[in-house]
């Protein structure tokens, strides 16, 4: 008996490999979980882009779900997923707050008056301080923080029509549950 | 036309290579002695076949030819000759031809060396050769084409990727190829001994130089490895416990208990299944090894690229060729303990003592190379084991090995004399104690150094002393047989080893600084000044050249140019100065400027002294020396002769009758 235990004990690991050869197919080997994922969102205070003498504040945001976007005008791959962002935010059911990461106030309103702006509130962080409480790698990157002002959802990098269907609107859907 | 030249050739070797491995066996079944004569010249066929589609490759980069995907991905027209040809061995495909194509190596060597065995044995050993390259081959021509071709063709290629581009590198997949691969031919005697059922002793011998050069080829290269990780990945570290690290690291564990193992099963005919079984483990890690930087199960810094079709391929492979080998060891193996008793204090329960601390430690390497996998598996979320984990373990598990080092030539097989072995550990111990208390003198106390230096010595004098016993007991000539100078080369070679780990570990200086031209820094005794960056160029590359001077008490010692190359991908890779020496080494590597649009300004820099860095890989080197050496003893080679006679004796019926 005690012969055959090599050979149990390889089909056990063959088993564990299977299951990494299907687990990896499955998942995204890059997708690091944020910790920040159903924790309150970090306390910010930021000038509005149009009227920096004006500040939004989490409090100021905190009744209404809400996507935060954080884009750049040097950003080239915010530029691709801008016009989708355009399409879609009337139809999302949340407020599109932007979040202008490290730019230059006049670069950013260019770039917004050259591509269009979708954004209902927004608000520049020129340091990225705040960016760095919000563990911010890159733009863009979006941010979905319900009424109690929790982060339930996060994506890096672009919105494609995929991710939006697949994992956005379904994260939308299940806040609205949550809620009633 | 070329590259589908080359296709053919590997679907001509796959078939000879199917040739190889059913006929041969069909007839050591039938008692055939035709079908058994097949094995010979299908194992030529198939390695003339995967030669010609080789140096196809070769060739096909030598003239820049784009059409093939591979050439086309992993060169370009600025890339010198001798990187694209080590560029044909740079990516997953063409490693997995070189793969083939060692492997063909030593089947060929095994067919020409083994005249004097068993026409039947032979037989089967060249089958399951064969049957590893039926495997491999297809893996090649189903999952991973070198030669598919790109249409249209480029008009340049990309590039082999800049950390390969080193000297170094260029030897050491063909070398630590040579030792995986190696290990097939130990798999293949040990199936082969299953398969006839003829479990004497006689078979141990003859693979004992077949596992003692792989075992040797394999240490080499897992030297070359971690040399080229010392001096390319600009860190100055030489050992990172990488899955690809583990996966060369595991066989060689096993490999190291193996080549124990087999010499007790060989001289007493004790521990057979112990070493059928290790053989089995040995080259099992190997094709482990392969599943695993190839699959895309693990992640790796230097994994190539993943595919999951691959990787089932190499599970169902892995599935029928160890599993079939651990189920045949189940079924087959000596049921009952052969050969003579030993008591506690023997020879053969140190190598075991031995065996089970290398073979605990290729276990506890597993474990934690596969510890991602087993978190996702079990859902405890993304857990990795690093360097602590395995540093405190393995240093914990070699503890014993070093300690009973010394004793092991001078016990004697079957029952040891105790007083011998209170001299040698009286002396030994005087030797180590006295040294590790003037060394703690000069390393301020810290107690790896001293433990290094008492371990090291420990090793040393305990082998110095079986050569010196040797050299006053046994008559000139006699003194130091291949297999004996090669124990203790292997063994001084720990010693060594262990100098240059424990030292460079505890006493290295590492100095993270931002110097401007005409800067000083003193790291230890060295001053090392910084006299700017000018930009230089290379054939596939540009780049940024420091130059440091390296001072003591008024005197330049170096000038050191660390690089910071970009290649023509836009790849960036850093060329650390070393600046070698007997007792320490110099590092210097070249960071970021710190204002990016000035380069002659300040530049982020490291600086390190590393003392007794090298020893490290000298004592590796000892170790291969030792492995090259034993395998050359005239004895492994005599007795085979001698045997022949009544080896070519043995009707062919034993083999179906063990079968019954």
């Amino acid at each position: 008996m005690s012969r055959l235990l090599p050979f149990v004990a390889f089909l056990a690991l063959c088993g564990l490999f299977g299951f990494g050869i299907w687990w990896n197919s499955h998942h995204d080997q890059t997708a690091i979980p944020s910790p920040l994922i159903d924790k309150p969102a970090p306390a910010f205070a930021l000038p509005e882009l149009d009227a920096p003498e004006r500040t939004v504040t989490k409090a100021s945001l905190l009744g209404k779900p809400y996507l935060l976007n954080v884009f750049a005008s040097w950003c080239i791959e915010c530029g691709v997923e801008h016009p989708l962002l355009q399409a879609e935010a009337p139809t999302l059911g949340v407020t599109l707050v932007g979040y202008n990461y490290k730019d230059q106030p006049a670069d950013a309103k260019a770039w917004l008056a050259r591509h269009g702006n979708p954004y209902e509130v927004l608000m520049a962080d020129l340091s990225g301080k705040t960016a760095i409480d919000f563990g911010v790698y890159a733009a863009p990157e979006s941010f979905l923080i319900d009424a109690q002002g929790v982060i339930r959802y996060k994506h890096i990098g672009p919105f494609t029509p995929e991710v939006i269907e697949k994992e956005l609107k379904p994260a939308i859907a299940a806040l609205s549950e949550k809620s009633s | 036309m070329t590259p589908e030249l080359g296709q053919l050739a590997l679907v001509l070797a796959l078939l000879l290579a199917l040739a190889q491995s059913i006929v041969p066996l069909l007839g050591a079944w039938r008692g055939n002695r035709a079908m058994v004569a097949v094995a010979r010249p299908a194992a030529a066929g198939q390695a003339a076949f995967v030669l010609v589609a080789f140096a196809l490759l070769v060739w096909a980069f030598l003239r820049f030819d784009f059409s093939v995907a591979y050439v086309a991905d992993n060169s370009n027209l600025a890339l010198p000759w001798y990187y694209r040809i080590a560029a044909v061995w740079g990516a997953h495909e063409g490693s997995m031809l070189l793969w083939v194509f060692i492997l063909n190596v030593w089947t060929l060597a095994v067919a020409a060396l083994s005249r004097n065995l068993p026409e039947v044995f032979v037989a089967r050993v060249l089958a399951v050769l064969g049957l590893i390259a039926v495997g491999f081959l297809a893996f090649i021509l189903f999952t991973s084409n070198p030669f598919a071709r790109l249409l249209p063709m480029p008009l340049d290629g990309g590039d082999l990727n800049p950390v390969l581009q080193d000297p170094g590198m260029t030897f050491h997949p063909p070398v630590i190829y040579m030792g995986y691969v190696g290990f097939s031919v130990a798999f293949a005697f040990s199936i082969a001994a299953l398969l006839g059922g003829e479990l004497e002793q006689a078979w141990v011998r003859w693979a004992r130089s077949w596992t003692n050069v792989a075992w040797a080829f394999l240490t080499a290269g897992i030297v070359a490895g971690s040399w080229w990780a010392y001096a390319e990945l600009g860190w100055g570290g030489w050992w990172f416990w990488d899955p690809v690290e583990n996966a060369s690291f595991m066989p060689w564990l096993v490999g190291t208990a193996l080549i124990h193992a087999q010499a007790v099963t060989e001289k007493r005919g004790s521990l057979r299944a112990w070493t059928i079984l290790l053989s089995i483990f040995a080259f099992s890690l190997s094709l482990l090894g392969t599943f695993l930087v190839r699959s895309g199960v693990l992640t790796s810094v230097h994994a190539f690229a993943s595919d999951p079709r691959r990787g089932l391929f190499i599970l169902c492979f892995l599935l029928v060729v160890v599993g079939g080998s651990l189920l045949l060891y189940a079924l087959r193996a000596p049921k009952v303990a052969g050969g003579k008793a030993f008591a506690p204090v023997s020879r053969e329960s140190a190598i075991l003592v031995g065996n089970l601390m290398f073979t605990v430690a290729a276990a506890m390497v597993l474990l934690g190379t596969l510890f991602p996998l087993i978190g996702d598996a079990f859902n405890l979320g993304r857990i990795s084991v690093g360097p602590p984990y395995f540093g405190f373990l393995f240093t914990l598990l070699m503890v014993p090995v070093v300690l009973l080092l010394p004793f092991g030539p001078f016990l004697r097989w079957g029952r040891g004399e105790g007083g011998v072995l209170r001299a040698i550990a009286l002396r030994a111990g005087i030797g180590a104690v006295a040294c590790a208390l003037v060394a703690a003198v000069f390393v301020h106390g810290q107690l790896k150094a001293i433990a290094g230096v008492a371990a090291a010595v420990w090793c040393a004098v305990g082998t110095l002393l079986y050569v010196y016993k040797r050299f006053r007991e046994m008559p000139r000539g006699r003194r130091y047989p291949a297999e004996m100078g090669g124990m203790l080369l292997a063994h001084f070679g720990l010693g060594v080893f262990l100098v240059g780990v424990l030292l460079s570990e505890s006493l290295s200086v590492t100095r993270d600084v931002r110097m401007a031209p005409g800067d000083v820094q003193t790291v230890g005794a060295y001053a090392f000044r910084f006299d700017g960056v000018k930009q230089t160029s290379g054939p596939n590359w540009r780049g940024s050249q420091g130059t440091v001077s390296v001072i003591r008490n008024g005197e330049t010692l170096a000038v050191m140019h660390p690089q910071k190359r970009t290649y023509t991908r836009e790849q960036v890779q850093t060329e650390s100065a070393i600046d070698p020496g007997f007792t320490r080494d110099l590092y210097v590597a070249l960071g970021d400027p710190m204002d990016a649009s000035n380069p002659a300004g300040a530049w982020a820099m490291r600086l390190y002294y590393k003392p007794f860095i090298r020893w490290l890989w000298a004592g590796g080197l000892f170790m291969m020396l030792g492995g090259f050496l034993a395998a050359a003893d005239r004895r492994f080679r005599v007795r085979r002769k001698s045997e022949s006679s009544e080896a070519a004796a043995l009707p062919l019926a034993t083999a179906r009758e063990s079968r019954a």
